[in-house]
């Protein structure tokens, strides 16, 4: 599979605007064009099998970054820790292990955003946020130290979660500040993480992300607003979590899920008729890894033992194609100076380089929730978070062997081994 | 520009304490670090005046994502009592240069939830949906203001007017579904009727148009009717000649209701259609339409 190697012309993949063209159509087609271009070349010089990922242009790329950002991007001067793990993460996926220096400075950074009132904010005296906290942990796990850990003050953390929560289940982002389905992921990953979920805290939630999921099953960031890529991870990886999702109709999410991949393009759009942008590689592509766990765990029984192993067989894979994101990502996302983009023609930024080297683990990689040892145990999230293994024999590294990142976890978006450890260090030795 | 020396004499600014040696330190300008300093002070003891008010406006258009400065800007502004019309305008012109950022609307919503007075709020959305049909905040914006101030009336006739302009807007096919469903008079089986036509119209118009099919298979899985409704429709394209591969995925649909009421034809079909699908219409979601021929297979 995939589009370069696929069954159809280059030529015939070009979205039919049935001779109406539209605002939306009309910039699809110009997204096409740019894209066919650039795997036109591909195809034309034969790349395909030694197509390679930059990875030493893109480490310095984020290297560059944390040692400092100019001025324009005060921007981000209220998401601090999402600029640390952003940039860690990076690193981390991408194999640069971190340097001692960059483990002392990533504390000491993440340290100066913990309010003595609870959670992390965006900058240094900056009110606590719960996105910010969702990055602050992720940046702790991924520098994964006993000291980092340890610099997270679970007692008010946990209390600063329930001043998020309001009565119908949904979570603000900040006191005073807008709920949507965000707030409900980044406290509970954070949560997981840290062994604070309680039933206090997931009393209601489940049942209100259920009343986001749309009518064309995507999940949007309220009840009654349309499906969103970024909402719709957030909210299955938040039911996962509680070990709710059959709440939600999961067909009809998958197939919302899968109606995004481009035929051209390869890569994900985050709403349909929007355009293909690098980050819904993880936030859409990032679906794949959690539906396929929710689906065999739904088989009944039977299915899976007997007559039926053909459904499990096939649910047993991912039901994406793993090729064409790869295909877009490698030759439409990487920036010539480094870091990742979001289509062709745009600018790398580390939002982008982020979420396209997810997109691309998780292309790469099939993790997989081991149902073996889940079996016939009494499972808290933080075991759930346990259960996810890399399926070896299951890789599928597009262009050259040596584009192979590390895995990423389906849940949390930090690489497999560090969620174990942080797991491991809030919950004590696990026998998993 | 500076901020005037005299106003600040009495403050001592707080410098940002990042730590020693920061991850990703911003090379701010002076003037932000200046102003990022006095907020630093007169936050610690809680001021709420004009000159603070002021500087959380200068801070803010350095960085409209600075959420603690809105909230506080927010203090500041119910304890002076300030005319928060003026507000909504200054807020108005954020929107216009940062459409899409999530500080700023909610700026808004919490104005008018003080206010409550939505009178200019339709108009100021249909000009920024005007500039981008699709901007998510808008939208969910909207939704809250519509819901809030019980303003369905003339929701369905704005929507028809961007899906006149735009059929592929999938935000307005949202909307529409929020305008028949959410709203809390619901839509009478003659007007499902009448609906559903309105959607076959277009469809017809561009049958690869995912939007509206989606729209029109929730609002029969909404109303319960039988997706078989829509059988001749797809027949209709298929028979001119149009290949979509969501008039093809809808028979899938439909021959798979059927076969699991036992239909063997309806199976046979349907599991030849995914086939299709998987080869040639719609290869990008090959592994999808294998599955789904594994399930109709194992029915």
């Amino acid at each position: 599979m995939g589009i370069l190697s696929g069954s159809r012309k280059l030529e015939e993949l070009f979205t039919n605007t049935d001779a109406l063209p539209t605002e939306s159509s009309k910039a699809q087609t110009d997204t096409e064009v740019s894209v066919y271009e650039l795997f036109k070349d591909a195809r034309d010089k034969k790349l395909i099998n030694t197509i390679k990922l930059n990875r030493g242009s893109h480490i310095k790329y984020v290297k560059d970054g944390l040692k400092g950002l100019p001025s324009y991007l005060v921007a981000l001067d209220a998401s601090k820790p999402w600029l640390c793990f952003w940039m860690l993460y990076s690193l981390d996926i991408l194999g640069d292990e971190l340097s001692q220096d960059l483990v002392k400075k990533g504390i000491s950074t993440i340290t100066k955003l913990q309010n003595p009132t609870g959670g992390f904010g965006g900058g240094p005296g900056q009110i606590s946020h719960a996105a910010a906290t969702y990055a602050a942990v992720n940046a702790l796990a991924t520098i994964g130290t006993k000291e980092a850990y340890d610099l997270i003050d679970r007692e008010t953390l946990y209390n600063w979660f329930l001043k998020l929560k309001r009565e119908d289940g949904s979570f603000v982002m900040h006191e005073g500040g807008e709920v949507d389905v965000r707030g409900a992921y980044c406290v509970l990953s954070a949560a997981t993480l840290t062994n604070l979920v309680t039933p206090e805290l997931t009393a209601g939630t489940a049942e209100w992300i259920k009343r986001c999921q749309n009518y064309d099953g995507g999940i949007g960031g309220e009840p009654g607003i349309e499906g969103h890529g970024g909402y719709t991870f957030c909210g299955l990886a938040a039911m996962e979590i509680m070990g709710k999702t059959d709440l939600l109709d999961i067909p009809l999410l998958l197939r919302w899920a899968t109606s995004l991949q481009m035929q051209l393009e390869g890569g994900f759009q985050g709403r349909p008729n929007k355009l293909v942008d690098g980050c819904y590689s993880f936030w859409v592509g990032g679906l794949f890894p959690l539906l396929e766990a929710i689906m065999t765990r739904n088989l009944p029984e039977k299915d899976v033992e007997q007559s039926n192993s053909e459904v499990s067989k096939y649910i047993a894979q991912s039901l994406f194609d793993r090729e064409a994101l790869q295909e877009y990502i490698l030759i439409a996302c990487q920036s010539p100076k480094g870091g990742l983009i979001d289509k062709p023609k745009r600018g790398a930024d580390h939002y982008h380089t982020c979420y396209c080297l997810s997109g691309l683990s998780t292309a790469q990689h099939h993790v997989i929730y081991d149902f073996e040892r889940a079996k016939g145990k009494d499972l808290d999230s933080g075991a759930r978070s346990l259960l996810w293994k890399d399926d070896v024999t299951n890789r599928i590294v597009l262009g050259d062997p040596n584009n192979l990142i590390n895995s990423t976890h389906p849940i949390h978006n930090v690489a497999l081994p560090n969620v174990r450890k942080m797991i491991e260090h809030f919950y004590g030795e696990r026998n998993f | 520009m500076a901020l005037e020396a005299e106003v600040w004499s009495d403050i001592k600014p707080i410098p940002l304490d990042d730590g020693p040696d920061p991850l990703a330190p911003i090379a701010y300008d002076a003037e932000y670090s200046e102003a990022m300093g006095y907020f630093r002070a007169i936050s610690q003891r809680d001021e709420r005046s004009e000159r603070a008010l002021k500087l959380t406006e200068r801070i803010v258009e350095y960085n409209p994502a600075h959420y603690t400065i809105w909230h506080y800007r927010q203090q500041i502004l119910f304890s002076l009592n300030k005319n928060l019309n003026e507000e909504l305008d200054f807020v108005k012109e954020q929107i216009e240069s940062n459409p899409k950022n999530y500080q700023l609307w909610h700026h808004r919503q919490v104005l008018v939830e003080k206010l409550m007075d939505a009178s200019c709020e339709l108009p100021f959305i249909n000009e920024i949906l005007n500039d981008d049909a699709k901007n998510y905040h808008a939208w969910t914006y909207r939704q809250w203001i519509i819901r809030t101030f019980n303003l369905w009336e003339n929701e369905l006739d704005f929507v028809n007017k961007l899906l006149d302009k735009d059929v592929r807007n999938n935000s307005a096919w949202n909307q529409r579904y929020f305008t028949l469903f959410f709203n809390p008079t619901k839509p009478t089986e003659e007007f499902l009727t009448q609906e559903i036509e309105y959607v076959i119209e277009k469809i017809k118009m561009a049958p690869n148009n995912i939007s509206p099919w989606n729209y029109i298979k929730g609002i029969i899985a909404k109303s319960n009717k039988d997706i078989g409704i829509l059988e001749e429709l797809c027949k209709e394209i298929e028979k001119q000649d149009i290949i979509s591969p969501h008039a093809i995925g809808c028979l899938v649909d439909i021959y798979e209701s059927r076969a699991r009421k036992g239909s063997a034809t309806d199976k046979e079909e349907g599991i030849r259609i995914c086939t299709l699908l998987a080869e040639k219409h719609d290869a990008i979601r090959k592994k999808y339409w294998e599955y789904r021929k594994v399930i109709l297979t194992s029915l």
